[in-house]
């Protein structure tokens, strides 16, 4: 089972590796976390402030438009080119494939975000000409963008198992906009009343909840996030994830692949 | 034990914008294949072929029935380490070099990592592409596809392989060279179970062959025994026109040219041919009995008047 999870990781990590968009995509932001210290100097004495913001943003919206792009792909390529075919003749179980392909595009933007933080963190160390401990902060942040998404992941995964990619790509960024404002559905829901109350309520729990893992206002202004926090957005980003590719998975296990 | 034993497989697909009615695409299909058997499995496009094998291969749920390799239920995971499949005009990842492709497969199928960097190399000489190795996929021609297909229909050593219309596509010389590559499998005793549309591919390298129209079997058996049952017609030659009008009748094709006709007739009905040119005083040139050919079988059981007829 190991080998061959495995196996589907390193292939859709090999294959995000060698397409060109990818490449685009990295050497984008890495521009534009270049570019910060420019508005740092239209902002005089916020440079550091605005790199953070601008950067960390960055990170956070070009791993989500890699973690749909690539995710709304990751199954429907596969079937539209019958790869597929040649993978289940195999001894691969259906939900090894769908976490396979899962854990494959997460390695990916890992270790994308990754390159961007030594990108980043470069650009923190050109601009401020020191790095202070409480920038180590920052790293937390960037944590909590990789659990969101880790989270994208999964729901872009599971739109392509029932969606075609385009509607696949307008529900996970759908997802993600109303995920973003998950606070306030509450804040709404508290304010409504009735039916509508339920309906709301209900909604602000099951859509995710990126609100809380953004964390980057906070860590700019140099101020270190909760522990508590930390172990709370973890649990909470994995447990979503496992329940939506368990979602995923129980759609693909029962799909005629035609 | 049977190879590949199939028990009333059916598939229906719903159709319809409230996916209400149900299409049939296979009907009831009952087949064995013996162990190191090379069966072909023919029909035209549309008959169920490339359904009854994705069922096999678990690609689709079927809506009845069963199926047993190598006298496992064909979804038991670990068969498929027996078994090898290459879907009908393949694509593989071509962002991969062959050797990638082929370790990635070989992991898949659980292989280990010695085990596949023993046998990449041999398998890539088999499929003659030893010197491919290195190259993308993106880079092959149709013809080099199809053989990597092959290789990784095998790259695993599976005791039965499942083509999909192997040589679709390909031309005259990729033709022969995948023949080649499947008559070397039949060789080593492996069970080979290919569909096709190209009846003289299955001529040459089956042992038995099914014949699948309308997702309904119309028939199984050893390619002469098919043959000979479409055989049993003679063409007979003479001299004579006139005659023809009045053993019409008896004639199933007939060709004049001058004064010499060329019919043919059923061997039923040859002694009545015979006596009735010999009444109209026509000089008999030749009688010449037809073998009957695999593809008489195929059109005897895949056309719609003799379906009516059978």
């Amino acid at each position: 089972m190991i080998s061959r999870l495995s196996a589907i990781t390193l292939n859709t990590f090999r294959e995000a590796v060698r397409d060109r968009v990818l490449y685009n995509l990295v050497l984008f932001v890495l521009l534009l976390v270049a570019s910060a210290p420019l508005f740092g100097e239209i902002s005089i004495g916020l440079e550091r402030l605005i790199l953070v913001n601008v950067g960390l943003s960055s990170i956070s919206l070009f791993g989500v438009i890699i973690a749909v792009f690539v995710g709304i792909g990751l199954v429907s390529k596969e079937i539209e080119k019958k790869t597929l075919y040649t993978i289940l003749s195999r001894p691969v179980r259906r939900w090894e494939f769908i976490v396979g392909k899962c854990c494959g595009l997460l390695v990916t933007l890992v270790t994308n975000t990754a390159l961007m933080t030594v990108g980043f963190y470069i650009a923190l160390l050109a601009t401020a000409h020191s790095l202070h401990r409480s920038d180590a902060n920052i790293l937390v942040a960037i944590y909590f963008i990789v659990l969101q998404l880790m989270m994208m992941v999964a729901i872009t995964l599971l739109f392509s198992t029932f969606s075609s990619p385009i509607f696949s790509a307008i529900f996970a960024f759908a997802l993600f906009v109303i995920g973003t404002f998950a606070e306030d559905l509450k804040n709404f829901a508290a304010m409504a009343s009735g039916g509508a109350r339920w309906l709301v309520t209900a909604l602000a729990y099951v859509v995710p909840n990126f609100a809380s893992l953004n964390v980057i206002s906070q860590t700019a202004h140099g101020q270190a996030v909760a522990t508590s926090l930390i172990l709370f957005n973890t649990l909470y980003a994995v447990l979503y994830s496992a329940a939506v590719t368990a979602g995923a998975v129980l759609i693909f296990e029962r799909r005629n692949l035609k | 034990m049977h190879a590949i034993e199939i028990l009333g497989l059916s598939k229906d697909y719903p159709v319809g914008f409230w996916k209400k009615a149900l299409r049939p695409a296979l009907k009831l299909l009952n087949l064995t294949v013996e162990v190191g058997e090379a069966f072909g499995f023919l029909g035209p496009n549309g008959a169920g072929k490339t359904t009854t094998l994705k069922i096999l291969m678990g690609i689709i749920i079927p809506s009845a029935g069963s199926a047993k390799i190598l006298g496992r239920d064909f979804r038991d995971p670990e068969i498929k380490t027996r078994i090898g499949f290459l879907p009908e005009q393949p694509y593989f990842y071509d962002y991969l070099s062959a050797t990638e492709l082929l370790d990635y497969y070989a992991g898949l199928s659980g292989m280990g990592r010695a085990e596949r960097q023993k046998r990449i190399g041999p398998v890539l000489e088999r499929v003659g592409l030893s010197d491919a190795g290195n190259k993308q996929l993106r880079k092959f021609s149709k013809g080099m596809l199809q053989r990597v297909g092959i290789a990784q229909a095998i790259i695993h050593d599976p005791e039965v392989v499942f083509l999909d219309e192997p040589m679709s596509g390909l031309d005259p010389l990729g033709r022969h060279e995948v023949r080649e590559l499947i008559q070397g499998l039949k060789d080593e005793g492996k069970t080979v179970f290919f569909s096709t549309h190209i009846l003289s591919d299955a001529e040459a390298l089956c042992d038995r062959v099914a014949v699948i129209h309308k997702g309904e079997l119309r028939g199984v058996g050893v390619v002469k025994d098919l043959r000979s049952a479409v055989a049993g017609k003679s063409e007979v030659v003479w001299e004579g026109a006139h005659a023809a009008a009045k053993v019409a009748a008896l004639l199933v094709d007939s060709h004049v040219t001058g004064d010499i006709v060329r019919g043919t007739v059923p061997s039923s009905d040859l002694d009545r041919l015979l006596e009735k040119l010999r009444q109209e005083s026509a000089r008999l040139v030749s009688v010449t009995p037809l073998h009957g050919t695999l593809e008489d079988y195929f059109l005897a059981n895949t056309t719609e008047k003799e379906a009516v007829i059978s």
